[in-house]
């Protein structure tokens, strides 16, 4: 019965880890919330030399983690990060996690409470196609990695690229730089991206006091 | 060197490693407590598992009395003594006072690498000692209190790694405590045994290390008492361990930590025979003071959902009020305490739990090393600390406290709290659920240390 409806590109890990690992500097303290595996953290420690941390609530995951060698505290990002210190990182990174989380807010003041920059990978719901679709057949959109319909899916929360600057600027946090996933190319600075992109990176920092 | 409180020795540590002794067929084995999920089915099997009707009953269960050539130990296993701090290096104490010669009781299992760098160092909890794992001989039934996870192809992998584990000081197991008599006298110290710390347990650990000829350790592991010990290694030793890993622990007791010790040393203080702490010479031991002390400690190792699940409010025989008060045990959990009480005079020292405890709660790592970042930021070793959901003597929010402030140092951190029923001593009954973390961790460390080496 899904035949006809889109599906939106699962997340193309590969390229958002590379487009992430170009946003952060050499060096730096990255940590990392909804860190799975520890396959993004694990790059940057070998490839760009960063100290870093991994959040993650599932066990096996966890033990992933570990097994590779990585610092990993277990814990729920909905709870806040309670453990980490304010400025503790440089740069807090959250790759297609804020759609799931239960509280956004929450965890994009702690975000940059605990580091100056945050990271964030989110899919953008306000794609053409989506919109088509739900006009069209007047149903919920669902995704190639994520195949889940809308009663049993981590996805939480739909949000366009338009919802996530009103969130940001309603926070009083800067976007610094905006990066439009497109057709799995990185398109920095696209016309209508709103309707073109798959999904979006934000670099964010505190607004400037 | 005679000691009264060794005798009798039981590898019954916070109550827990029963379940490992329920598991082993082959002799008698009192049977407490519930199994862990995916334990009953094993034990069901092999005929020694029954939670009783009555308590008094399934201690007297008997099963066959053949052992098995190989029951999945480190094997027969030796107490080795060491002097240390021989004249004239004598120990400086925290509190002010000064040993000379120090016995120390150690055990060790496996074997150290050419390069000296796999050895880990187990420190204990309140009343374990340094048989952490494997038995005393073919006969008896004393496996180490650590056994379920310390040993070939275990959490702690005696096939790989050269395991050590030594009694405290001032405990009662062999390693200089009370109950020894001082150099060149062959009364016992009784309360005359210096004021000891945390600091102090540390460095004669440190020493023994020092001794057996290893310069950096793989990793220092304990929980409880054992896992204070570990953060004080850390804060005073940085250079010489590799990982420091923590369990169900803290970086200070409580109050309600130290208000339960208080409980237990005050019941032995007022002990018709305690005589000030010189009770070795008339054998009349304060076993009731002991008794109680254990009895009230042994219920902060509990969780009430473990307590319910063992006991519940079942009596011991029938399903009838007595109605009488003379009867002390007629509930289930009253027998099960009376018995932990009873087992526990019979191997520890009451001179060494007033000791000990004290050190326990005393032990303040901010308060020593000016603040918690400061003591724990001078280790470049990874840090694993762990903390269970039903612990309500070291409670996962101390744990959180500890970790933030070794992230705040910017150390390597990894950190979880697991499930578990078993409140406190869930890192002493919970093996497979702590080896699926440590086995990757300890095997990355020591990858890590030789890479960097």
């Amino acid at each position: 019965m899904n035949a006809t409806r889109y599906s939106m590109p699962g997340p193309d890990t590969e390229l958002i880890d590379k487009l992430l690992l170009e946003q952060i500097d050499e060096g730096s303290r990255v940590i990392d919330l909804g860190c799975g595996d520890g396959r993004l953290l694990g790059r940057l420690q070998s490839e760009r030399n960063c100290r870093v941390l991994g959040v993650e609530l599932g066990e096996a995951e966890v033990t992933a983690v570990i097994g590779r060698g990585l610092p990993v505290i277990r814990a729920d990002l909905d709870q806040g990060l309670g453990d980490i210190p304010d400025d503790s990182f440089d740069t807090a990174v959250l790759s297609q996690t804020l759609q799931q989380v239960h509280s956004p807010t929450t965890v994009l003041r702690e975000m940059l409470r605990v580091a100056f920059r945050a990271l964030v990978v989110v899919p953008n719901f306000g794609h053409w196609r989506v919109r088509l679709n739900v006009i069209q057949h007047g149903r919920a959109p669902v995704t190639d990695a994520l195949p889940y319909e809308w009663y049993d899916t981590p996805n939480l929360h739909v949000c366009s690229m338009h919802d996530i600057r009103d969130l940001v600027e309603q926070l009083g946090m800067t976007v610094v730089r905006e990066i439009p996933i497109i057709g799995g190319q990185p398109v920095e600075n696209a016309w209508w991206a709103n309707l073109r992109a798959d999904s979006a990176l934000y670099l964010l920092e505190r607004a400037s006091e | 060197m005679l000691r009264t409180c060794t005798r009798g020795r039981s590898p019954w540590v916070l109550g827990s490693p029963v379940i490992e002794r329920a598991r082993r067929p082959g002799r008698r084995v009192p049977v407490w407590g519930l199994p862990r999920p995916g334990q009953a089915a094993e034990a069901d099997r092999r005929t020694v598992w029954r939670v009783g009707r009555s308590v008094v009953e399934s201690m007297a269960i008997e099963v066959s009395a053949t052992d098995p050539p190989d029951d999945g130990s480190v094997g027969i296993v030796e107490t080795r003594m060491v002097q240390l701090f021989e004249p004239p290096a004598s120990l400086t104490l925290a509190g002010g006072g000064r040993l000379d010669s120090v016995t120390v009781a150690f055990e060790t299992y496996g074997t150290l690498s050419p390069e000296r760098d796999n050895a880990i160092f187990i420190c204990h909890a309140l009343t374990g000692d340094a048989h952490a794992a494997g038995r005393r001989n073919s006969e008896s039934d004393s496996l180490g209190w650590w056994n379920g996870f310390v040993g070939p192809g275990k959490g702690l992998d005696t096939d790989r790694y050269f395991v050590i584990c030594a009694n405290v000081l001032g405990g009662c197991q062999g390693t200089a405590g009370p109950g020894d008599s001082p150099p060149g006298s062959d009364r016992p110290w009784g309360l005359e045994f210096p004021f000891i710390t945390v600091d102090d347990m540390v460095s004669v650990h440190a020493a023994l290390v020092e001794h057996l000829g290893i310069e950096k350790l793989l990793a220092v592991i304990g929980g409880s008492l054992g896992g204070m010990q570990v953060l004080e290694w850390a804060a005073r030793f940085p250079d010489t361990l590799g990982s420091a890993i923590v369990l169900a622990s803290g970086d200070k007791l409580t109050a309600r930590g130290i208000a339960f010790n208080a409980i237990g040393r005050r019941a032995i203080l007022v002990d018709p025979n305690f005589n000030d702490g010189n009770y070795y010479e008339t054998g009349e031991v304060p076993r009731f003071g002991l008794g109680l002390a254990r009895m009230v400690a042994h219920l902060t190792y509990l969780s009430e959902a473990s307590i319910e699940m063992k006991f519940g409010r079942r009596l011991q025989e029938g399903d009838r009020f007595a109605y009488d008060l003379a009867r002390e045990t007629e509930f289930q959990v009253e027998s099960y305490l009376h018995y932990q009480g009873k087992r526990f005079v019979e191997r520890f020292d009451a001179n060494s739990y007033l000791y000990l405890t004290r050190a326990m709660d005393y032990f303040d790592l901010a308060a020593t090393h000016g603040s918690l970042p400061e003591a724990l930021g001078r280790t470049d070793a990874r840090y694993l600390v762990v903390s269970y959901s039903t612990d309500w003597l070291f409670p996962t929010s101390q744990s959180r406290e500890v970790v933030s402030a070794m992230v705040d140092a910017g150390r390597d951190t990894t950190f979880l709290e697991f499930e578990s029923p078993y409140g406190h001593d869930a890192f002493l009954i919970e093996h497979d659920q702590l080896a699926g973390v440590v086995t990757p961790f300890l095997e990355q460390t020591l990858e890590s240390q030789r890479g960097s080496g």
